[in-house]
């Protein structure tokens, strides 16, 4: 009645099969020779065609740095990642070394014992360099897990050419004012004028617009039925069917959709983060970079405007023998070091996570330089280990209120019932 | 489950039989098939490994509150104990009584599912499969073109199916073009149904059809010739004849319909995917959403959900086993 390995059988008991989902990667962990050439796996959520080239770069930098390691670089889709390192920690074999994790990942993952604590280690020898606060974010029970590679926060991105068709020259700083500038814009320039992903980390900016979060950790509160979070999601659902902004889109593809949307300009505005920049300025109504307009996400009722931090840290698996975990700590001290960042900034268009990094090279990309403007509207994730675990229930519901299958209210209390199985000792309002 | 046929009609060799204790029955069938007894083994251990053990593993983590947080396990360095606990049937009252409305209407919605594809898919696949029996021209043509879309990998048939379904795919054009206007086939919770319900339909009759094909081979053509004679017409040469004479096969072919359908995990969680379609989601992709495609992954509920599934499809399968025999027993 223990151990990965019942949870992995068990899944037959339950007819689905869980062969496909956690067999990649060999980190090897049996080798233990120390001396010779150490292979470590590597796990790169980034975008493989556009990010992933700068960082198989580095990769082979490193290479030819450290002659005894080999690194084995194995691009995964964000959004299986997190799913899928659970699955291979969780029985014990096919997690990587290194794993490129959500900075909401993190506190999950040490909880559940799946990584090494990075404290004295090579990988945080610059651990002062790095902002502060994202270090906070690493830092799980008093130990830091892992280093922050990039950050990044979600704002409006919009279309200025578009935008001046329909004679609008300043972007939107409320929600009501957006909802007025894309009945304009559809008037004027024939386009709709903004287009939601229904996802609730996209919702998030509601809520902190209302001044309120997910949960309340001071006063141990889920926040999803009160006054102001409900009033938050009344004005993204008013929003979504005003006029002039694109029908919701809830497919598979739904990600997809809306950047090429965007990017064609099909779309005059969206609420993204820095990763889509690269991808933004390939589009057709972007080969002039200067036609991205990158502005704060748009106020609520309570004035403030407000966006989940968010990024990325380089974390080590525990379950990996000493010499590869003191590899992974010279890969991961190699890739978030200033120079290693400045590479990253500049051929990827993401923010940095140390203050040395923004160099001028870095800051004149107006992707990044957009973005940097943006980071004083963000609003960094509570201390609790549960609460990216809370996008879920949130998602499901939030889906199921756009598309008018449940009322607020009830869809808002739905997601309080399934959050108190994740905390407990949390009450609802 | 009384498997042996009534006392009184029983050679009387198996009546003695059954006056033997179940030792010495078991006994004297060694004896006597011992072959059988050794062939079977390796089977049998297998099958107790691979379905009794996490069965009974899985039967056990529904009377606990597992969930990936709590069941312990060793990592490197990290030692985490098990830290879950037996909580009886909490976890089905939890569920059943479903404060958190997640249950229930994927019950409902499963089984709406499981009856409107089965009853599609058996009545296309009978319409095709008397269609194709009589001696038409290019007939094997046909028969061939029919089976292509079985021929044809799951997830292969799915996707292009989601291309064709998406909001700008070709159904849409084709909706547009006869001024029925836009469908969102793959977004709006109650054409996401009937979308899933056509493409289960499209992957399934071509078994259906195949099957039937067969069945409807065995009946010999002189009860045609017999009924025709006696000026029956074409339906009730179809009522009367072809149905009562497929019966064996159509009774099977339900039950497995059933059963697959029950359980079609591929073409709903090919075409939907699992995170912005939750009304569309049957059981057995629920019980994976608990499992697998969330954090932290619900060991007990996932176990609870799958565990109802079954209980469900044994208790179907019992009673339409009885039924079945009864119809058969009405008949003869």
């Amino acid at each position: 009645m223990r151990r990965g390995i019942a949870a992995a059988v068990l899944a037959t008991a339950i007819a689905v099969s869980a062969s496909a989902c956690g067999s990649s990667g060999s980190s090897a962990s049996g080798s233990a020779a120390s001396a010779g050439p150490v292979t470590i796996t590597w796990w790169d959520t980034s975008d493989a065609t556009n990010e992933a080239p700068t960082y198989k770069a580095l990769v082979a930098q490193f290479e030819r740095a450290n002659p005894n390691i080999k690194v084995n670089y194995v691009s995964v889709p964000f959004a299986d990642a997190q799913t899928k390192f659970t699955t291979a920690a969780a029985a014990g074999k096919g997690a990587p070394d290194v794993l490129r994790s959500d900075v909401g990942w993190v506190a999950g993952f040490a909880q559940q014992g799946y990584l090494v604590p990075l404290d004295g280690t090579p990988a945080a020898a610059e651990k002062a360099s790095f902002e502060q606060q994202l270090i906070t974010q690493a830092t799980y029970q008093g130990k830091l897990y892992g280093i922050p590679e990039v950050t990044d926060t979600l704002a409006l991105m919009y279309n200025k050419a578009i935008f001046a068709k329909a004679g609008i020259t300043a972007a939107p700083t409320t929600w009501d004012q957006l909802k007025a500038d894309a009945a304009q814009i559809k008037q004027k320039a024939g386009v709709d004028g903004f287009d939601f992903n229904p996802n609730s980390y996209y919702a998030m900016p509601f809520l902190y617009g209302e001044g309120t979060d997910m949960i309340d950790v001071a006063n141990k509160k889920l926040e999803f039925n009160s006054a102001a979070a409900i009033k938050g999601i009344n004005t993204l659902k008013d929003l979504i069917s005003a006029p002039g902004v694109a029908k919701l889109d809830t497919t598979a593809n739904g990600y997809a959709n809306i950047m090429d949307a965007f990017e064609s300009g099909k779309v005059a505005s969206i609420i993204q983060g820095p990763w889509e920049t690269t991808n933004v300025f390939k589009g057709s109504s972007f080969t002039d970079k200067s036609n991205l307009g990158i502005a704060a996400v748009p106020a609520g009722s309570a004035g403030k405007a407000g966006a989940p931090i968010g990024g990325h840290n380089l974390v080590a698996y525990a379950g990996s023998d000493a010499a590869h975990q003191a590899a992974s700590e010279k890969l991961i001290a190699f890739l978030t070091s200033a120079a290693s960042q400045t590479t990253i900034a500049t051929k990827n268009a993401t923010l940095p996570t140390r203050q040395d990094a923004y160099t001028s090279a870095v800051t004149a990309n107006p992707g990044i330089a957009g973005f940097q403007a943006v980071l004083s509207a963000g609003m960094p994730r509570p201390a609790n280990a549960q609460y990216s675990s809370l996008y879920g229930p949130f998602g499901t519901e939030l889906t199921k209120i756009l598309t008018g299958q449940e009322s607020v209210q009830a869809g808002m209390s739905n997601v309080t019932v399934q959050s108190q199985k994740l905390l407990p000792d949390y009450a609802a309002q | 489950m009384t498997v042996a046929a009534p006392v009184e009609t029983a050679p009387p060799r198996r009546a003695e039989e059954r006056r033997a204790g179940p030792l010495k029955r078991i006994r004297r069938s060694y004896d006597q098939f011992w072959y059988a007894w050794a062939m079977c083994a390796p089977v049998v251990v297998i099958l107790a490994l691979l379905v009794g053990y996490p069965l009974v593993l899985g039967v056990m983590y529904t009377f606990t509150d597992a969930t990936s947080l709590n069941v312990g396990h060793t990592i490197g360095v990290n030692h985490i104990p098990d830290t879950f606990s037996w909580v009886g049937l909490k976890t089905y009252l939890d569920i059943l009584s479903g404060p958190d409305n997640q249950f229930w209407p994927h019950f409902w919605w499963t089984i709406i599912w499981t009856v409107s594809c089965v009853t599609v898919t058996v009545s296309l696949g009978l319409g095709l499969a008397v269609l194709l029996n009589r001696q038409v021209r290019g007939r094997a043509f046909y028969r061939l073109l029919l089976v292509l879309p079985w021929a044809v990998p799951t997830f292969v048939t799915i996707f292009s199916w989601r291309l064709m379904l998406a909001d700008d795919g070709v159904l849409n054009s084709l909706t547009g073009a006869i001024g029925l206007g836009h469908i969102s086939w793959l977004s709006d919770p109650f054409w996401q149904k009937i979308a899933a319900i056509a493409v289960n339909t499209w992957v399934g009759v071509p078994f259906m059809m195949l099957s039937m094909l067969g069945g409807l081979q065995a009946i010999p053509a002189e009860l045609y010739e017999a009924a025709e004679m006696d000026g029956a017409s074409a339906w009730q040469r179809f009522r009367h004849v072809t149905l009562p004479g497929l019966r064996p096969v159509s009774s099977t072919l339900v039950l497995l319909g059933i059963i697959w359908t029950f359980n079609q995990f591929n073409v709903i969680f090919l075409l939907f995917g699992a995170n912005n379609s939750d009304s569309v989601q049957i059981l057995v992709t629920y019980s994976y959403k608990l499992f697998f495609g969330q954090t932290p992954m619900d060991y007990a509920r996932a176990a609870t959900v799958g565990v109802l599934c079954l209980s469900i499809l044994v208790v179907f399968t019992e009673f339409y086993r009885r039924w079945i025999r009864r119809m058969q027993g009405a008949q003869a």
